[in-house]
């Protein structure tokens, strides 16, 4: 069965919202290392191209399916104009210098979704989800801490050279930016193709004795999109957040990347939720986080530890202002967007 | 894997050269000691100028590992966030393998006219100094696995310096306050000055170390 031309033009701008994440996101976890030239930019770009299409085609589907619930967007037309009012969002905001998250602007492009087509939005899922932007830097910084203070006790009672921890810091650096591409494939692939789930663009696909349904081929074109932003792009900004953060050292780096790894693969993992609903406890929301809060949350954390004083307070407050314009400014493109594109265009949205 | 283990030998062959680097570093010093002790006893002697020579020698080596520690350091992108702390710290603790040799080379140049009764001073100030490199020596290479633990080594040192400039000042009160001719004194007192200056830059050394051991823990 050929899929229509059309279908592909309106997964254009969530193609482009993965391009983008890859371009972006992929500093988050590669960054420093590259930076501080730990870490060369081609070994960085293939491992996190790699780890990323792997976590979104093997992890993905769980932030995916509570994005979906948010919003069952119904139309391919209203999908496209939801994901581009959500890359149109980062990009005018990342033009004003204010630190943005792809998650936080898909969430209020879905919301704008919602009010146009006057469909309640699911307050428990949109609770759970608005809990998480507080959630997720915060266990990243308790996570950075408890690293760091693992780290001090190791370092005071193992005697290692400094050449030969050099040697280990680069290959954690490594695994750990594996490991982080792996989780921000498997949480942020949501924000890729979320909104596209419910409209279900493709037909399954039969090889031999396997299937692959719409929502897996969305999440490997979502990967490869996010990877090919990863070769394309994300040079330049890795050596821009290398250079601007420059006076973090390899370890602290190393611990920001192992902090919001760990954060991002809490916030995408079945595995886990099963395991500790099987425990009795309360289970960890599967919602795409923002992986650069992540980030910016296990260095406060970090920072705090060494002194409340060594925190920037103006780019922190910059930060928030970021999570709260971030949705705000999505969710009214969304909504101006889907008037024209239903009344000047004429096409379905809902 | 292969990477991995060749990364391994990489840094571990930095190891072993930074690690040779203040061996040699203490080794000289005994050495040092050794020939300046034989030098207030017999004057320029064959013995003198064996000692002499293998300071020169360690001197050779150390600058040749100096080198090749600074080509594996940039070559193959090892330590890139102290590998200015790291060449700093070999650039100046090799000042003093320099300060030694030259040291050497004017008592076996000059051979100055030492009286009997300022052998003991000149005796302790060599012992002084020399415990204060022994020192520096130690605690670069503690510094490199431990960084937490280098601060008892530099107070050491400069404890020692503190306790050489005493020795050199008393020498020099010493020297000025006898019958000898001025030019005797004045060539005495320079000799003084040589050997004082490599504790004092052993001082300068461990100031640097101090900051980089900071800068490591934090």
């Amino acid at each position: 069965m050929a899929i229509d031309p059309l279908v592909l033009v309106f997964l254009s701008s969530g193609l482009f919202l993965g391009w983008a994440l890859g371009a972006n996101d992929a500093a988050n976890v590669f960054g420093t290392a590259v930076g501080t030239k730990m870490v060369s930019w081609q070994t960085a770009a293939i491992i996190c191209s790699i780890c990323v299409l792997l976590g979104a085609v093997f992890s993905g589907a769980g932030p995916t399916e509570t994005l979906g619930k948010l919003g069952a967007i119904s139309a391919l037309p209203g999908a496209f104009m939801t994901a581009l009012s959500a890359g149109f969002s980062v990009f005018i905001m990342t033009k004003g210098g204010l630190p943005v998250s792809t998650s936080q602007a898909i969430v209020g492009a879905i919301i704008g979704w919602n009010f146009f087509s006057q469909k309640p939005t699911d307050t428990t899922i949109l609770l759970k989800i608005l809990s998480t932007w507080i959630l997720c830097p915060l266990m990243a910084g308790i996570i950075a801490v408890l690293i760091v203070q693992l780290i001090k006790f190791i370092s005071r009672r193992v005697a290692i050279h400094m050449t030969t921890l050099d040697a280990i810091k680069r290959i954690a650096l490594i695994v750990a930016g594996g490991l982080g591409a792996y989780a921000l494939g498997a949480n942020n692939i949501a924000n890729v193709v979320g909104v596209f789930i419910p409209v279900q663009p493709f037909p399954t696909l039969g090889l031999g004795n396997f299937t692959i349904s719409s929502a897996q081929q969305l999440l490997l074109l979502g990967g490869l999109s996010i990877g090919l932003g990863v070769f394309t792009y994300s040079r330049k900004v890795m050596d821009t957040v290398g250079s601007q953060l420059g006076s973090l050292s390899a370890t602290t780096a190393l611990i920001a990347v192992i902090s919001h790894s760990i954060v991002l693969f809490m916030f995408a993992s079945r595995g886990l939720e099963t395991f500790l609903l099987n425990l009795g406890l309360p289970t960890i929301p599967l919602v795409p986080v923002s992986s650069s809060q992540a980030v910016v949350g296990a260095i406060i954390g970090i920072s705090i530890l060494r002194g409340v004083a060594s925190i920037n307070w103006a780019v922190l407050g910059k930060i928030l202002i970021g999570w709260v314009l971030a949705p705000a400014v999505a969710f009214i493109i969304c909504f101006i967007g889907l008037f024209f594109l239903q009344n000047v265009f004429a096409l379905r949205v809902v | 894997m292969a990477l991995n283990l060749r990364l391994f030998q990489k840094t571990s062959d930095l190891e072993n050269k930074v690690d040779s680097f203040f061996i040699k570093l203490a080794e000289a010093s005994v050495i040092y000691r050794l020939a300046i002790r034989n030098y207030l006893k017999e004057g320029l002697s064959k013995e003198y100028t064996t000692h002499f020579e293998k300071v020169c020698d360690i001197e050779t080596n150390a600058d040749t590992l100096r080198s090749e520690i600074k080509l594996a350091i940039y070559s193959e992108m090892l330590i890139p966030d102290s590998r200015g702390d790291v060449l700093g710290l070999i650039e100046t603790a090799d000042e003093v393998f320099s300060l030694m040799k030259t040291s050497l080379w004017a008592f076996s140049i000059e051979a100055p006219v030492i009286d009997e009764e300022l052998v003991p001073g000149y005796r302790k100030l060599t012992n002084m100094v020399v415990k204060a490199v022994d020192e520096l020596a130690t605690g670069a290479q503690v510094f490199f696995q431990s960084p937490h633990l280098v601060s008892s080594y530099l107070a050491k040192i400069n404890l020692y310096e503190k306790e050489a400039d005493k020795l050199s000042t008393n020498l020099k009160k010493q020297i000025f306050s006898s019958k000898m001719e001025l030019a005797l004194k004045l060539h005495l007192r320079e000799f003084v000055d040589r050997i004082d200056s490599i504790a004092d830059h052993a001082e300068d050394v461990a100031d640097r170390l101090t900051i980089y051991a900071i800068k490591r823990q934090s």
